[in-house]
């Protein structure tokens, strides 16, 4: 069936909704009713992720364990088995939710899909060794809302993922999905798509945060017959994955938004240019596009307007350079991806020297919404300058990994420990990292400011495409400077010197002074490469890639210090610090660990306590791992 | 650079792959994608052929397949081994793991063993933060890796061969 106006779409939208309605938000039940056939419940949902991260812990299996569970139990007819995108609580994955009861199943395994469908689905008994126990408490908790780690997010552009089949584009219709397009079609002029825009105060996701309305407003004064709307979709931060989850779990939120735009500048292709990295991510988005074809939501004449719109699928080919628009747009025309000088912006000259907008996937993601809701309820988030929400990739030493959705001005304590749960096994804080290769390293003292834009900017950081890496005391924070620079050196294009040369030349110090043989002129030599980079580096890539280091030299001083003078790393991770020594009053003399030393540095007699010889010792630790009474320290 | 080590069919392949794409030279990423998928690796000769079907210089090819890491000029293991250095896994100490599987096998990353069963490369970011540290052989994720752990993985493969 093809739509060709907006009661065809309204129609789809009532056909889906009963199959919908058990996921409404609004009439869950929450507490202790559960559902389940004896008990008389006629239609009953398991919802499954299907996200990466879960998986990658085998939950298509238990997708297939279900289903023939269900099959064998013979109630198959009564209960759906439903592949959504992320729920996002990847630390507690793979995830199962029943509804219409809201159950929140954790770490579930295939095996225990029998049990869910026994117990719960048809007895309707929950699965108690499988809810998620707050740590806090020690009780169990049934469903996400009054998990700590859901409470303080509000999830717009994450709406749909974890909660519709995002290979099911009537799903999305049933979540108001295309009613924005429909909407700017046929009652908006270009202008007044591009106002709405404007007024919401959307920056961009990718982490310049540029007004997004603006930016459209640009393309669209261009004059050209052909124009072109790019998602940007090439996620190169190492360690965020908010952009590949939209698109794993929402896929027509992207190519909605992507319509939108054409109408506005007046663009008739889309070009989506994704990592191949992302084999999911590209298999939703080619079904999703192939479904909005079959409905008619792309290709010509949309919801029977004259407007024609298509998407094509651009794959990266593993360059976090292409992250910046100008590499995209090279790399999109066959060519190595590397940037070029603005101006001439994309808006100007862009792909194949058409003019060009492009966006990122989370600024996609927040343009339906904002059609819906209006403007001034987006703008009515957030703060001051940064309006709405932003979606972070919470991950490294923190106990709630996964992807969070909190509205700017949120504070990063909040995200830490509210939403993140604290850090792991106990340990103390030391660092949270935002804005990958090009963000910096925050301390305690900025654990109060506001998430926004020009906050994390005044820190010494940035709000970045959303990786959070959270790190502990056992992270050295050179070793962690020297890994971004590592990542830096290897991924840049190579085409302008500072960037070619100073980051390589800086790696290098930072090389000394790990194994053991900075000083402190060496600091002040980093620094000020790192400043002249910061100046004269083409692109935006290299102009923020000396961050990480400028940022751990101002908030972790007194540890490079410690590098340089005393010789000394206090997360004991430069192993050219370190010594391994037996502690006498500990050891027995069993010569276990001379036996297993590889160069022959420990001596003693039998049943005497034992000494290492430091000038042979290769530092590899196989001694303390195999002495059985802790008798061996590491200084 | 030699033309006798790609068979006759390879050649013809890499044809239709390019006529597929109207031999636009401006699809030469998505070509090399799918000629690297169907013959596992991009050697020079390969490359050479691929610009004479654009009609495009070799040393464009090249450049492109140099600079991109997805693209390979040496042909990879039967089972490739990824380790991930991205943030996440790298603060969760991914670094020792990679360690630990250089050290099994005795190749360095980007080599492959004599045997031809394991090649090693590092990536960024499976998305599988949560799992950290990972590493994926065969495209299958392995999720907390602990190096100690690593030597038995390796081995269920090739007991499984």
């Amino acid at each position: 069936m093809k739509v060709v106006s907006l009661q065809d779409l309204k129609k789809i939208k009532e056909e889906t909704e009963s199959r919908m309605k058990l996921r409404n938000e609004g009439s869950l039940e929450t507490g202790s009713e559960t559902c389940g056939i004896e008990k008389g419940t006629e239609h009953i949902q398991i919802l499954t992720c299907g996200g990466t991260g879960c998986k990658a812990s085998d939950s298509a299996a238990i997708v297939d364990r279900m289903q023939e569970c269900l099959e064998q139990f013979g109630v198959a007819d009564k209960v759906e088995v439903i592949t959504t995108g992320c729920f996002g609580f990847c630390e507690k994955g793979p995830i199962v939710k029943i509804m219409p009861d809201n159950t929140f199943y954790t770490k579930v395994k295939p095996e225990d899909a029998v049990e869910i469908v026994k117990e719960h689905v048809i007895g309707g008994r929950r699965v108690q060794r499988l809810l998620y126990v707050d740590p806090e408490t020690n009780q169990p908790v049934s469903d996400s809302a009054h998990m700590n780690f859901y409470r303080k997010q509000v999830r717009i552009a994450l709406r749909n993922c974890g909660l519709i089949d995002p290979e099911n584009i009537n799903e999305y219709v049933a979540r108001d999905g295309y009613s924005a397009l429909a909407d700017c079609l046929l009652s908006k002029t270009p202008a007044e798509v591009i106002d709405v825009v404007k007024r919401s105060g959307l920056r961009g996701r990718g982490g310049a945060g540029f007004p997004t309305g603006n930016k459209w407003e640009f393309a669209s004064k261009s004059q050209s017959d052909i124009k072109y709307v790019v998602c940007n979709a090439d996620e190169g931060d190492p360690g965020a994955f908010m952009d590949r989850s939209i698109m794993e779990g929402d896929p027509n939120s992207i190519i909605e938004a992507m319509a939108i735009c054409g109408y506005a500048i007046g663009a008739k292709y889309g070009l989506i240019y994704v990592r191949a990295e992302y084999p999911l991510a590209i298999h939703r988005l080619q079904t999703a596009i192939s479904q909005a074809h079959e409905l008619g939501l792309l290709g010509d004449n949309i919801l029977g307007t004259d407007f024609c719109f298509d998407i094509t699928i651009r794959y990266g080919a593993g360059a976090f350079v292409c992250g910046e628009e100008t590499a995209l747009i090279h790399s999109m025309e066959g060519k190595r991806g590397e940037p070029t000088l603005k101006p001439p912006f994309p808006a100007v000259e862009g792909y194949k020297k058409y003019p060009t907008n492009v966006n990122n996937v989370e600024t996609w993601a927040n343009i339906p919404v904002i059609f819906q809701k209006g403007a001034e309820w987006f703008a009515s988030i957030g703060t001051e300058k940064s309006k709405g929400t932003k979606v972070f990739a919470l991950a490294g030493k923190i106990n709630n990994v996964g992807l969070i959705e909190v509205p700017m001005g949120t504070t990063l304590r909040e995200v830490i420990y509210e939403i993140g749960g604290g850090i792991k096994d106990g340990k103390q804080f030391k660092a949270v990292q935002t804005g990958g290769p090009s963000g910096g390293c925050l301390t305690e003292k900025h654990l109060d400011i506001p998430i926004d834009y020009e906050s994390l900017a005044a820190a010494g950081s940035m709000m970045g495409s959303g990786g959070m890496i959270v790190m502990d005391e056992d992270n050295c924070m050179v070793q962690v400077a020297r890994f971004y620079l590592g990542f830096i050196v290897e991924e840049s294009c190579g085409k302008c010197s500072p960037c070619r040369i100073g980051n390589k030349r800086m790696l290098e110090i930072l090389d000394k002074i790990v194994a053991g043989k900075g000083t402190v002129e060496d600091l002040a030599k980093l620094e000020e490469l790192a400043l002249v980079i910061k100046d004269t580096a083409l692109c935006g890539l290299g102009q923020t890639s000396p961050n990480p280091v400028l940022s751990t030299l101002s908030n972790f001083r007194d540890e490079y210090m410690e590098h340089v003078v005393e010789k000394k790393c206090r997360a004991k991770q430069c192993t050219s610090m370190l010594s391994y020594e037996i502690i006498p009053d500990k050891c027995v003399g069993c010569h276990l660990c001379a036996n297993n030393c590889p160069v022959d540095a420990i001596s003693g007699e039998l049943r005497k306590p034992h000494s290492i010889d430091q000038t042979k010792c290769i530092k590899c630790g196989t001694c303390m791992g195999n002495c059985r009474l802790h008798a061996i320290s590491l200084k | 650079m030699e033309n006798n080590k790609i068979s006759c069919a390879a050649v013809a392949k890499i044809k239709e792959i390019c006529e597929k794409h109207n031999n636009d030279a401006g699809e030469l990423i998505n070509i090399l994608h799918e000629t690297q998928n169907t013959l596992g690796y991009l050697p020079q000769e390969v490359q050479v052929i691929v610009a004479k079907n654009l009609g495009i210089p070799a040393t464009r090819v090249n450049g492109v397949v140099s600079f991109y890491a997805f693209f390979t000029e040496k042909p990879k293991g039967k089972h490739p081994i990824s380790i991930c250095l991205g943030t996440a896994c790298y603060v969760r100490g991914s670094e020792k793991v990679l360690d630990e599987v250089k050290k099994v096998l005795g190749i360095e990353v980007g080599e492959t063993t004599p045997d031809g069963v394991f090649s090693l490369d590092c990536l960024r970011c499976v998305g599988a933060c949560g799992l950290a540290p990972v590493m994926t052989i065969d495209g299958k994720v392995f999720g907390n890796v602990d190096p100690k752990k690593v030597k038995g993985i390796l081995e269920s493969f090739v007991t499984a061969d």
